[in-house]
């Protein structure tokens, strides 16, 4: 134990104080919401405005629910949905951008630079504005008011490919011609080698693309007509923009927050122990 | 090859062959790859269905005259011109509030990002996680979940918990009504961004970190590196240059894509006298309130623009010629 506490450097002590107020300073807003969504009624209107919650309570979570169940679609359904389709598109995601990955950045062959150029050019655009044309497409191909229409759109992640192409190429390829001499076929090659030692680089995209999917709004609003195929996210969007101006709703929105916000806590804490694992134990240093 | 006496009887047809063993050749190497088109096949329909298809009509929207039910009437560059020519709006507004916006929010949250990346990335292992998740958790939460933080601690009475800070200093007399002054507007959306800019780029620069070379150091001791800060800039930075890209790339397509920042803290789709308004809310302004889809697709091919130089500068700065 006390060999340990020798080798710290004085640079490493000064950082680490430092660095916890400045981790502090910057978690404030995740602490306030957290403590928002347990403030009775009252607490909103304290003069000087309390930080902490001091009587804390679940009527925020449980006019929340109630409040969902008396409509139409039960809270539940929403929460249903979200999570079909969230487990839904991160594996369909993980596979499909991996498999685009691996050959873009390992294989030569006709249009690979004008698919390349595609990508890069596509981080850049917005998709909210090209959410008329797509709404046409979809319902083009008939597949509004389905699971498809929250997924395919989806799937069309040229940032995880794009990532995945950066990461697959730092790979060395002797590891790749070697298996191929040792008869594994092309999927063998992708499955064995390639998709065990990108973890670390699909573990990141699973963090954002599960952010991306829980957070979306848009394919909900545009897509989907009935209520009962709308997300989680949807609903309490719908329930933010009526509390946007008024203290009084400020709990309940900050409840419908951290409902939003857990799950993605959840996803991150899952994934990040992966790619620090991963990234000690693998070969590719 | 050719030997006969008449050989510009015969161009025509060698011609041909010559494009048809051009062609065999394509079609074999296809066949060739064929499990390459296989494995891209998935990703490619829907990278077309959902990426390239829409964006080339809203391309060609931005040429026309359109409300999104009526009939398309094509006006060519009148969009443009107008543009660049009347619209007050745009140019005294969303185009100096966007640039001062993108190069204090997208540098610097770049910049912040790899220092605190790097910073961590000096800590012990064991606690590196927590300090991660710190600096990572305001960006995870998302805008809609943060913008309820965002409006208590900016409210325009002494209720506000900045207000309420700044009064108990006796730094200011009376409560600012910070999110409705055109005077702040702006300068608290620039704070906001950057205190959610560690995202999915700050992620990518510490996965990077890890995969620096740890020998590389050890040998940059022995070739005369002296300081931590030349570390850094001789042998980190180059080491980790397909993260350090793709960390500028979401940097850049972040900042200029944002605009509900300020939508979520006024609660209005317009802000007071237009003070934080960005292109973004230029576009969604012209789209989805006025439903003027070709002019706004019009304003988005701008915007578009924009961001391709910025992407272009991005690349000279890290792009490598092995990587893409």
């Amino acid at each position: 134990m006390l060999r340990k506490f020798r080798n710290i450097t004085p640079f490493q002590v000064i950082l680490v104080t430092v660095f916890t107020a400045l981790a502090a300073f910057m978690s404030l807003p995740i602490v306030f919401i957290l403590n928002h969504a347990f403030k009775p009624q009252n607490e909103l209107f304290l003069f000087p405005p309390q930080f902490l919650v001091q009587n804390p309570t679940m009527r925020n979570f449980e006019s929340l629910i109630l409040h969902a169940s008396n409509a139409t679609v039960p809270f539940t359904r929403y929460l249903f949905n979200s999570l079909i389709v969230a487990g839904l598109t991160l594996g369909a995601v993980i596979i499909v951008s991996t498999m685009a990955g691996y050959v873009l950045a390992k294989y030569q062959f006709h249009f690979k630079q004008l698919i390349l150029a595609l990508i890069t050019l596509s981080l850049m655009f917005a998709p909210e504005t090209v959410g008329i044309p797509r709404y046409l497409i979809i319902s083009g191909l008939g597949i509004n008011n389905t699971y498809f229409g929250h997924i395919l759109p989806a799937l069309a992640s040229p940032i995880a490919v794009f990532m995945l192409v950066g990461f697959i190429s730092q790979i060395p390829g002797e590891l790749l011609e070697a298996a191929k001499i040792d008869g594994a076929s092309h999927f063998g090659i992708f499955a064995k080698i390639v998709l065990p030692l990108s973890t670390p680089a699909i573990a990141t995209i699973s963090i954002f693309t599960f952010q991306g999917v829980w957070g979306d709004v848009e394919t909900s609003t545009l897509f989907m007509q009935e209520e009962t195929m709308r997300t989680l996210a949807f609903y309490v969007n719908s329930l933010l923009s009526g509390l946007q101006n008024s203290v009084s709703g400020q709990n309940v929105a900050a409840a419908a927050g951290l409902l939003m916000f857990v799950p993605n806590l959840i996803i991150f804490l899952l994934f990040q122990r992966r790619v620090l694992e991963t990234m000690v134990h693998s070969g590719i240093k | 090859m050719n030997t006969q006496l008449a050989p510009s009887l015969e161009r025509p047809k060698s011609k041909a062959t010559a494009i048809r063993a051009k062609w065999n050749r394509f079609w074999r190497e296809m066949r060739r790859d064929a499990f390459v088109y296989l494995f891209l096949a998935p990703f490619l329909i829907c990278f077309l269905l959902f990426i390239v298809i829409p964006v080339i009509m809203a391309a060609t929207l931005g040429f026309t005259s359109y409300d999104g039910f009526g009939s398309l009437h094509f006006i060519g560059l009148a969009n443009y011109i107008s543009l660049f020519t009347q619209d007050i709006i745009f140019l005294t507004k969303a185009i100096p509030n966007t640039f001062l916006f993108a190069l204090i929010v997208g540098p610097g949250g770049y910049i912040l990002a790899f220092v605190f990346a790097w910073l961590i990335h000096q800590l012990p292992i064991r606690i590196r996680d927590y300090y991660t998740l710190a600096f990572y958790a305001p960006s995870m939460a998302g805008g809609v979940a943060l913008s309820v933080v965002w409006i208590a601690a900016f409210s325009g009475d002494r209720v506000g918990y900045f207000n309420n800070f700044l009064l108990g200093m006796g730094w200011i007399d009376s409560p600012v009504i910070w999110l409705q002054d055109p005077k702040y507007l702006l300068n608290i959306m620039i704070i906001v961004s950057l205190w959610v800019s560690f995202s999915v780029g700050f992620l990518a620069m510490l996965a990077g970190l890890q995969t620096v070379n740890r020998e590389l150091y050890e040998a940059g001791r022995i070739d005369g590196i002296s300081s931590r800060l030349q570390e850094v800039f001789y042998i980190t930075i180059p080491s980790m240059k397909p993260q350090m890209l793709f960390s500028a790339v979401m940097s850049i397509v972040g900042t200029l894509k944002a605009g509900g920042i300020s939508t979520q803290l006024t609660g209005m789709a317009i802000t007071p006298s237009y003070s934080g308004h960005l292109i973004i809310n230029h576009i969604d302004d012209y789209a989805f309130i006025r439903f003027e889809l070709g002019y706004a697709s019009a304003v988005s091919v701008m915007l578009l623009i924009f961001s391709y130089f910025a992407m272009r500068f991005a690349y000279r700065l890290f792009g490598s010629k092995e990587e893409l």
